[in-house]
């Protein structure tokens, strides 16, 4: 699995770079660095939605579907990370 | 003769971008065919020439200058080419001595000269040509200004010597020599000195990704550009950009900002480096002084950097470059770029591109850009790398960095020579060939003080204010490139 953090222009401001040091944390502390690769993209095209991250590689996409395997989530920041994490992205992983 | 609209310095500005204009709107709207018969005809509608000798002439220049906005010859490597019908063979006789000389009791100009090369014949100055040297004293010492010094501007503004006069008086280069800095391009009152036009490539690239959709085309601008496009804010020339169909506007200052981050480490493991950001003045080292090569920092310009990051994100991508720099035509097909920049873009054919696809960046709503840092936004101006790399340094813990700023190719030479020689007191050297650095670059469309101001505010704009968060991007980038 991939998840693309947006650092676009827009994403930036809204504090991208936190929400990456938020991510290494995270995934460091559930001890899935192995199974998840973080990724930094330019513009995912939601700058009204920032911070945006694009979750790639999963078998049955939710929540905006944007491909086969692919789907966006929205106004995520370093604060809301953990549970965007837990709630959203870790059933995903099938451990 | 079309009138410059104040919307650039000069009018041989203004003809290029007309030329410019109307071959990228013939690009999109059909027509390009007949290029070379139709648009001297609207250029230069006559009857009555306006600079040259009949409105033949002039609509056979515009010819070539058709030929040059679609990329030139394509042999020739240089991206900085002479038009032979446009050279007017300007005089370049050297000191001549007016009519308005007076044979005047005080010979001030005799005086003044070091090589007693003139002398009073029949109450008139006569110069010795064999003893002058054109240092010029004689031009200023006279009271009545009857002496001047007849050079070719073009010469003038070559400061590695690689104009010279060919046997039909035409002006050549000589590809040994020169750096493709572009001073000429800008000084040739004549305008018979141009870059080569990459726009029809561009606008193929463009084409080609059926908007955004086979690939995703960027457009990575150079720092420079803030107070380039008329009154328009930098945020709404971003729209623009994004209007013409490109996917995304990064900043060449967020490669800066890495750039800095590997000169200040590569600084501290050799201690005496000179910037490589300016392919102008990397070739003027490599081709004036083959020893100091071993000191040009071995890491890539931001434009280079920058494409790097966009492309480990996004491999399919097109990283289109947009700046001010003639040398940037160059240095992209270089072997050490490894592909990263597909084409570039001068901030004239911008403008013309715009206006070419009816695109106002003055109503444009405003879009964010803020990837960089103060010190990547900075590098437009001369000393802006020399500010960054000693915070930076400071910030790392490097000590003893001492910087030396050199300003246009004049100042680098005598720098480099000094470094040569063992005299050099500095360890760090800023080198760019522009006189003020990339805002002043050739294919800029205003060159002035004002322009500094621009940067500077550009700068101090940014939301982040060190490197630490660019670095921290690059080294993700890295991680996953292992992977």
């Amino acid at each position: 699995m991939q998840i693309k953090v947006c650092v676009g222009s827009s994403c930036h401001l809204k504090g991208s770079y936190d929400v990456i040091e938020a991510f290494k944390e995270i995934l460091k502390r559930h001890d899935v660095e192995d199974l998840v690769e973080l990724q930094a993209s330019f513009c995912l095209g939601n700058c009204a939605n920032g911070v945006t991250l694009q979750v790639d590689g999963v078998e049955e996409p939710h929540i905006e579907k944007i491909g086969d395997d692919k789907f966006l989530l929205h106004n995520v920041t370093k604060d809301n990370a953990e549970s965007v994490f837990t709630e959203q992205i870790r059933p995903l992983l099938n451990i | 003769m079309p009138q410059n609209n104040r919307l650039f310095d000069t009018t041989v500005q203004y003809i290029k971008y007309q030329v410019l204009k109307e071959v990228i709107r013939r690009a999109y709207e059909g027509g390009l065919e007949d290029a070379y018969l139709e648009i001297p005809k609207i250029i230069a509608p006559g009857p009555k020439p306006s600079v040259r000798c009949c409105i033949y002439k002039e609509r056979a220049i515009m010819q070539d200058r058709i030929k040059m906005a679609m990329g030139g010859h394509k042999d020739n490597e240089n991206p900085v080419e002479v038009m032979y019908t446009a050279c007017d063979e300007c005089p370049a006789d050297g000191i001549y001595v007016t009519p308005a000389c007076r044979g005047c009791m005080l010979h001030a100009c005799k005086d003044a000269c070091p090589k007693d090369a003139i002398t009073i014949i029949d109450h008139h100055a006569v110069v010795d040509k064999s003893k002058c040297i054109e240092c010029g004293k004689c031009t200023k010492a006279c009271p009545y200004s009857a002496i001047i010094l007849q050079k070719r501007p073009c010469m003038v503004a070559c400061k590695v010597k690689a104009i010279s006069i060919d046997d039909d008086k035409k002006a050549q280069i000589d590809n040994n020599k020169c750096i493709s800095c572009g001073a000429c391009v800008y000084k040739c009152p004549f305008g018979a000195i141009t870059d080569k036009s990459l726009i029809l490539d561009i606008i193929d690239i463009l084409k080609k990704s059926e908007e955004n959709k086979k690939y995703h085309v960027y457009a990575v601008i150079a720092p420079a550009i803030v107070g380039q496009c008329r009154s328009a804010r930098i945020e709404q020339v971003v729209s623009a950009i994004k209007k013409l169909g490109f996917y995304q506007v990064v900043e060449a200052a967020l490669g800066a900002d890495i750039t800095l981050y590997h000169e200040a480490n590569e600084w501290a493991e050799k201690k005496i480096l000179t910037t490589s950001c300016c392919p102008s003045f990397v070739a003027f080292v490599e081709k004036n002084f083959p020893d100091l090569v071993k000191y040009i920092s071995h890491s890539v310009s931001p434009m280079v950097e920058t494409a790097k990051l966009i492309k480990r994100s996004d491999p399919n991508a097109k990283v289109i470059f947009i700046g001010p720099c003639a040398s940037k035509k160059m240095e992209f097909k270089l072997e050490k770029t490894q592909g990263m920049i597909d084409s570039v873009m001068s901030f004239e054919e911008l403008q013309a591109f715009l206006d070419a696809r009816g695109i106002d960046d003055t109503q444009c709503e405003d879009s964010e850009l803020d990837n960089a840092s103060f010190y990547g936004r900075i590098f437009a101006k001369s000393g802006g790398i020399a500010q960054g790399v000693n915070d930076v340094a400071k910030q790392m813990g490097v000590e003893g960095l001492k910087t030396c700023q050199m300003n246009g190719i004049d100042e680098c030479r005598a720098a480099l020579m000094r470094l040569k020689l063992n005299r050099a007191t500095e360890n760090f050297f800023e080198g760019m060939a522009c006189d003020g650095g990339c805002i002043n670059g050739p294919l800029s469309i205003t060159h002035g003080p004002r322009n500094v101001a621009d940067v500077d505010k550009y700068g101090e704009a940014a939301k982040e204010k060190t490197i630490d968060n660019s670095v921290k991007l690059y080294k993700l980038s890295l991680e996953n490139e292992k992977k």
